[in-house]
């Protein structure tokens, strides 16, 4: 695991975005070499965004070759309400960028079969290659998606229902009126994303930082499920301050000493 | 080009590098068209997996609906009320020359005159044939049922009332009002109340003016259907504080929950005071409408011009009986009393253009397809610049005017 401690939710926005054209750009992708990028929704990652249409916007980046899969979605509201994962991702990326909607993947909450769609849905990622770069970010109770406390680490994509703690950090994205926040939905497993070539998790703000410790420095536990990635060949974790208050000293000091050599993998790549 | 094209093969624009009036903000938004109307470029993203054809940069300018004059005479020498030998070519001409003032929907309107004028005038207008009502072939008929006493600038020999009990005395006087959009009466001539109900319940707008109806006569013609009020302050009796007549309406509570009293307003700094003016947008923001009652002399030169009976002197921003200091009637445009009224008034940009698309089609109620830019809407759109100067406008989203 490489742990990026950057100040602010700023910074850790702009760095993983630069990781994730770097990591674009040097694959190289063409017509039939797609990049495959799994992402999250939430606020976490809307740093990163922003940064990634102002590359985009610069000329420094194309999703031209880009195929994204994202992670999860809810069952039962409209495709086209405001809080839907699909509204999420159209208005603060696709309808930014150069990205072509066949090339984009949300799971369908009101597919008619939700079994058959979760399973078609581990099928597209197959046929595509797998995922070279997965992102996503932490529930305050260790979840990656909405693999919630006690999901198996073998999970693979499926319906789940969703724990009253993740049911309360959403509220604030339906008018604070818990009957209105929908409590099931579609998810990858957790060994859907640990297929990833590559994994890396945003993880930004105090009410972050228990769940960043029980990420990785207690065991792997079904409980945490983002504890899982310990367990991954390639894992880049970036967060800021805030979220290492439950860290050990020694652990904050050990990876900040490193970010030197890390910061090298964010520096704008020579032009072509 | 949408690439599934399960919905349409229509080429789609989408206009980029613009702020758009959409929920009462201006927004940095793109707005996207396909076959005429607003199209919806998530549910196209999504479900066509599709994108536009082609892209217009509108270079930071403000998009918002095209406005509606609801009260126009006439301009550059066309008069609605005459029936020349061209009727259909002079509202056309008219309808091509607004364009650079950012209007894409008006009612001509005809002021009192005789019936043979309005069965002339009215039988040459085309049958509507869009879905929405409102294009340059509903007019307002601005009398002849109105106050002797009020009648302005109107021909008194061809003041009417309802003495055959109302209705009939309407398709006496109109012959036919299928082309008709509105109508200004005076609600306290006797036999009214069952004329505004007939002509309210056939979705006709009935609008008071003209008139010196009492606050109380006023209200119960809103209670009976009437839903504007023709140039408040001119042509009624003045407000007083024991009795506020028509200019009571709005803020008057016998008007019914779910409904709104609009009222015209002539925001040329010559037609009302600046603090009249303001007076009525703070008593009644949402119920605004701006309204040229433009006249024939509208959009002609400086000087002297013949127009029928009368003779006209322009100059600057007012048009004179020649030889006198009598106002002959209103030559303002319509961007220009956007401007006027956002400076008198103090309100924001986003309000003075509201009050010139989003109201009077709430007024005519066609909020479905004009005077919004919701998906759906007709894309009949003005470009204009932070001083709101227009700059170009769309009629279903092609150009029609560009400066």
């Amino acid at each position: 695991m490489k742990l990026i401690i950057l100040n602010d939710y700023d910074q850790v926005g702009e760095w993983a975005a630069k990781y994730i054209r770097n990591k674009i750009i040097n694959f190289n992708p063409g017509p039939d070499r797609f990049f495959i990028l799994g992402l999250p929704t939430g606020g976490t990652p809307l740093g990163c965004y922003k940064k990634l249409i102002e590359f985009y916007k610069k000329g420094e980046i194309s999703f031209k070759y880009v195929k994204t899969f994202n992670m999860d979605e809810y069952v039962g509201i409209p495709r086209n309400h405001p809080e839907s994962y699909h509204s999420f991702m159209w208005n603060n990326l696709f309808k930014h960028i150069d990205i072509k909607s066949e090339n984009t993947h949300i799971l369908d909450g009101n597919a008619a079969n939700l079994v058959e769609e979760c399973d078609s849905f581990e099928e597209k990622i197959k046929a595509a290659g797998g995922i070279d770069l997965f992102v996503g970010g932490i529930g305050p109770d260790g979840h990656i998606a909405f693999n919630e406390p006690g999901s198996s680490l073998l999970s693979r994509t499926r319906v789940k229902t969703l724990a009253q703690d993740t049911i309360l950090a959403n509220a604030r994205f339906f008018d604070g009126d818990l009957s209105k926040v929908p409590t099931m939905a579609l998810t990858v497993g957790v060994a859907t994303v640990m297929d990833a070539r590559e994994v890396m998790i945003l993880i930004t703000g105090v009410h972050k930082a228990f769940a960043l410790y029980k990420a990785i420095e207690e065991g792997v536990n079904h409980m945490w499920t983002v504890s899982a990635f310990q367990q991954h060949p390639q894992t880049v974790f970036v967060c800021d301050e805030d979220a290492t208050l439950e860290l050990r000293v020694k652990t904050v000091k050990y990876f900040r000493g490193m970010m030197h050599v890390h910061n090298k993998l964010v520096d704008p790549l020579p032009p072509k | 080009m949408p690439t599934n094209k399960s919905v349409s093969k229509a080429p789609i624009t989408q206009f980029v590098n613009c702020r758009i009036l959409r929920d009462h903000k201006l927004q940095r938004e793109d707005l996207w068209v396909r076959e005429g109307r607003i199209l919806d470029p998530e549910k196209l993203f999504f479900d066509e997996e599709g994108y536009a054809d082609q892209r217009v940069d509108c270079e930071g300018l403000i998009i918002a609906p095209g406005f509606i004059d609801v009260q126009i005479n006439g301009g550059y020498g066309i008069d609605f009320s005459q029936a020349t030998s061209n009727v259909r070519g002079g509202v056309a001409l008219v309808a091509k020359k607004i364009l650079e003032h950012g209007v894409t929907s008006f009612l001509p309107t005809l002021v009192t005159s005789p019936p043979n004028i309005y069965h002339k005038v009215g039988t040459t207008s085309t049958p509507v044939l869009s879905t929405c009502p409102v294009s340059h072939h509903c007019c307002h008929l601005e009398g002849p049922f109105i106050s002797l006493e009020k009648k302005g600038a109107h021909p008194e020999q061809y003041l009417r009332s309802f003495q055959s009990g109302g209705m009939l005395d309407l398709i006496e006087t109109y012959g036919t009002l299928d082309n008709v959009a509105m109508v200004t009466l005076a609600p306290e001539l006797p036999n009214s109340e069952k004329v505004v109900r007939e002509l309210a319940q056939r979705g006709i707008t009935v609008s008071l003016g003209h008139s010196v109806a009492n606050l109380s006569q006023a209200e119960e013609a809103v209670q009976n259907g009437a839903s504007f009020i023709t140039h408040l302050f001119n042509a009624m009796l003045p407000f007083h504080h024991r009795d506020p007549g028509i200019v009571g309406l709005l803020t008057s509570d016998q008007v019914p929950q779910d409904r709104t009293v609009f009222y015209g307003m002539i925001a040329d700094g010559i037609h009302t005071n600046s603090a009249a003016l303001r007076i009525a947008h703070r008593a009644h923001p949402t119920g605004l409408v701006l309204v040229t009652d433009a006249i024939t002399a509208m959009g002609l030169p400086p000087g002297r011009h013949t127009l029928g009976q009368q003779v006209i002197e322009i100059q600057g921003l007012h048009a004179y009986v020649a030889g006198t200091k009598t106002l002959s009637g209103s030559i303002a445009t319509m961007d220009m009393c956007v401007r006027h009224f956002k400076q008198a008034s103090g309100c924001s940009v986003e309000q003075a253009l509201e009050a010139a698309s989003l109201h009077p089609a709430q007024l005519l109620g066609i909020t479905r397809c004009k005077g919004t830019l919701d998906y759906g809407a007709d894309a009949d759109l003005v470009l204009l610049d932070d001083a709101i100067n227009v700059r170009a406008t769309y009629i279903a989203g092609q150009e029609v005017w560009r400066k």
